[in-house]
């Protein structure tokens, strides 16, 4: 207790400077956690993918199309238990920077395939029932303001015209980490359209999505569905959703190492903040260790002042830093909401704060706690007066 | 009635210091007893070697040569963690400067030797508050040593240097920052010390008339020794 006393004391004996270094240190840990949590949320859906969903698409890239007529023969292979289809429809809400994600589905077998979206059966009714129906995510519809009964207008990028829908559903996520911004249609509709406008483009999808009947048999279903499609003018590349989801983030392994490499620079950056304020700290109070080490205390006893004072001050501002995380978290999440699904932070970032900070608070107390331990205590006390 | 027994025994001390490339001779070749019970002190003219005699003998500074030896033990052979808990045991500081430690008040700068023994927080508690007693501070237990006047920051480090009952008590121009009056009155609390309760004194000073309580003054110049003179009787 009365060590605590003295580290508490002594850490805040020139108020400015430690404000000024706990301020540092808070601003670091802020960064350091939302930098890991983009990380995070960015691998969020590898954690979210579901181990029996399957996805199959074109193995010559993922943005030729396959087939509609593959839904029957895949739904025939040994081991699937049901197939659903998705495409990226990449139209324009009102203006290009209202990005969200599109997709043309097979509404039934969709929901099915995802049971982590929980949609009200009222609600689920009233899609399948209207061709022109759409069903948001909640976040989605929040940011816009969308109410059930709305129309909503897109203009084609990809798939030309204005196209025009009604929203009768709002998803929920049955998962804290689950994106709630995802708009999805009829791509009956979508195709019907296309039928009449843009010949050619009609009967293709995306991807299927496939479920297996048990999970020991993915590996041959992957086998099975692709080899179906060998030499066909549209091959298969069938890969689970983790491994799916994977391959998409490999597209943006620079940036996320960028984004790592920025999170360690931040940290050391708050190393040389601290372990310069903890080596004025020490410089000035050589004189009061050659004191206690005149009193009798040994090195240990210094060495523990010394590290204890710089821990004291990384652990306040990494206390107050992961205290501030969460709203600004929260804050940010709801600003960059169309590229982070679900900003969350984990706890998981908490752990690494903490750590972190602990590591910083050691590391920077090295260098003074060496030199007052070196000074000679005559040395020391010839510096008072 | 003089005491004979030597507490302190310094024998051929040599110490010089490094200044750049020069070596600067300090103390040259120091033979001297210092006896219990004895109140010595040390006078001379500045860098004549004085603190650093003093600092020999506390066991805060290492001889080139020869051999300091207090109560029996050779503190020239101890090694520094050694010799730190031996500081602890034996010697009782009492600085120019006062040297508390400005973030613990009164009460808790004395109970700071006491951490580094065995006592209870009890314990701790009775030995500080009769240290504080003795040198006419119990009333001022939870003041800092800023809301303090010089003499009585002073009189908190001769508590602290006498909490844990040292075998020797050091003073580095325990008066050197004091004005007369609080001068006189530490030096009555060293003499009171010394006479009351026997405690063996080594000090440093400038001040002759600090020098008058003393019952023994050595003069040192130039790293040597020269007379004694014996003026009071314990």
């Amino acid at each position: 207790m009365y060590i605590i006393k003295i580290l508490f004391r002594n850490a805040l004996r020139h108020k400015l400077r430690t404000t000024l270094t706990v301020v540092g240190v808070i601003i670091a840990v802020l960064a350091f956690g939302l930098l890991r949590t983009v990380i995070t949320t960015w691998y969020m859906s590898v954690e979210a993918s579901a181990a029996n969903r399957l996805w199959t698409r074109n193995s010559v890239s993922l943005i030729l199309p396959l087939p509609i007529a593959y839904k029957d023969k895949i739904r025939q292979i040994e081991g699937v238990r049901s197939v659903s289809h998705i495409t990226w429809f990449g139209g324009i809400y009102i203006d290009e920077k209202n990005f969200f994600a599109q997709f043309a589905v097979e509404p039934q077998t969709y929901m099915e395939a995802f049971p982590e979206y929980y949609i009200p059966p009222e609600q689920k009714a009233a899609m399948l029932r209207d061709r022109k129906g759409a069903v948001a995510g909640r976040k989605l519809a929040q940011r816009y303001g969308w109410k059930l009964g709305n129309v909503i207008t897109l203009k084609g990028t990809i798939y030309p015209g204005t196209w025009e829908f009604t929203l009768r559903g709002i998803y929920e996520g049955t998962r804290k980490d689950a994106d709630e911004t995802v708009f999805f249609f009829h791509w009956d509709y979508l195709n019907e359209t296309l039928k009449k406008t843009a010949k050619g483009m009609e009967d293709q999808v995306g991807s299927f999505i496939v479920i297996t009947k048990n999970l020991e048999d993915v590996t041959g279903v992957v086998q099975r569905i692709d080899n179906s499609f060998k030499n066909s003018l549209a091959e298969t590349l069938t890969e689970t959703e983790k491994a799916f989801v994977l391959g998409f983030i490999s597209m943006t392994d620079a940036i996320i190492t960028a984004i790592e490499f920025v999170s360690f620079v931040v940290i050391a950056i708050i190393l040389a903040v601290v372990a310069n304020t903890m080596a004025m700290t020490a410089r000035e109070r050589i004189g009061e260790y050659a004191i206690l080490k005149t009193l009798g205390f040994g090195w240990f006893k210094i060495a523990g002042l010394i590290f204890g004072e710089s821990l004291v001050i990384s652990v306040m501002g990494c206390a107050l830093g992961i205290g501030l995380t969460f709203p600004i978290a929260d804050v940010f999440g709801a600003a960059m909401g169309q590229y982070f699904p679900a900003f969350n932070v984990t706890l998981e970032t908490i752990y690494m704060d903490i750590a972190t900070s602990i590591i910083v608070g050691l590391l920077a107390a090295i260098i003074p706690c060496w030199h007052a331990i070196k000074t000679p205590v005559a040395g020391g006390l010839r510096r008072i007066g | 009635m003089e005491r004979k027994n030597p507490i302190v025994q310094i024998k051929h001390v040599s110490k010089s210091y490094r200044r750049g490339s020069q070596i600067v001779p300090v103390l040259n070749d120091i033979t001297v007893d210092i006896n219990e019970g004895e109140f010595l002190a040390l006078m001379g003219p500045s860098g004549s070697g004085k603190s650093t005699l003093l600092n020999l003998i506390a066991g805060i500074d290492r001889v080139d040569s020869g051999s300091i030896l207090v109560d029996g033990v050779e503190i020239t052979g101890l090694v520094e963690t050694e010799l730190a808990n031996w500081r602890a045991n034996h010697v009782g500081f009492v600085f120019q400067f006062y040297n508390l430690i400005p973030v613990l008040t009164a009460f808790e700068n004395v109970e700071l030797p006491l951490l580094l023994t065995r006592l209870t927080r009890k314990e701790r508690k009775k030995h500080v508050e009769i240290a504080l007693a003795a040198v006419n501070l119990s009333h001022r237990l939870a003041h800092y040593p800023a809301q303090l006047s010089g003499g009585e920051q002073q009189r908190v480090a001769i508590a602290r240097a006498v909490v844990t009952d040292p075998t020797i008590l050091v003073a580095d121009e325990p008066t050197g920052d004091l004005d007369r009056k609080s001068a006189e009155e530490i030096m009555d609390l060293m003499d009171g010390l010394n006479r009351e309760l026997g405690k063996t004194i080594i000090m440093v000073t400038h001040d002759p008339r600090a020098a008058q309580k003393a019952y023994v003054i050595r003069h040192l110049d130039k790293g040597v020794l020269n007379d004694v003179h014996h003026q009071n009787s314990v």
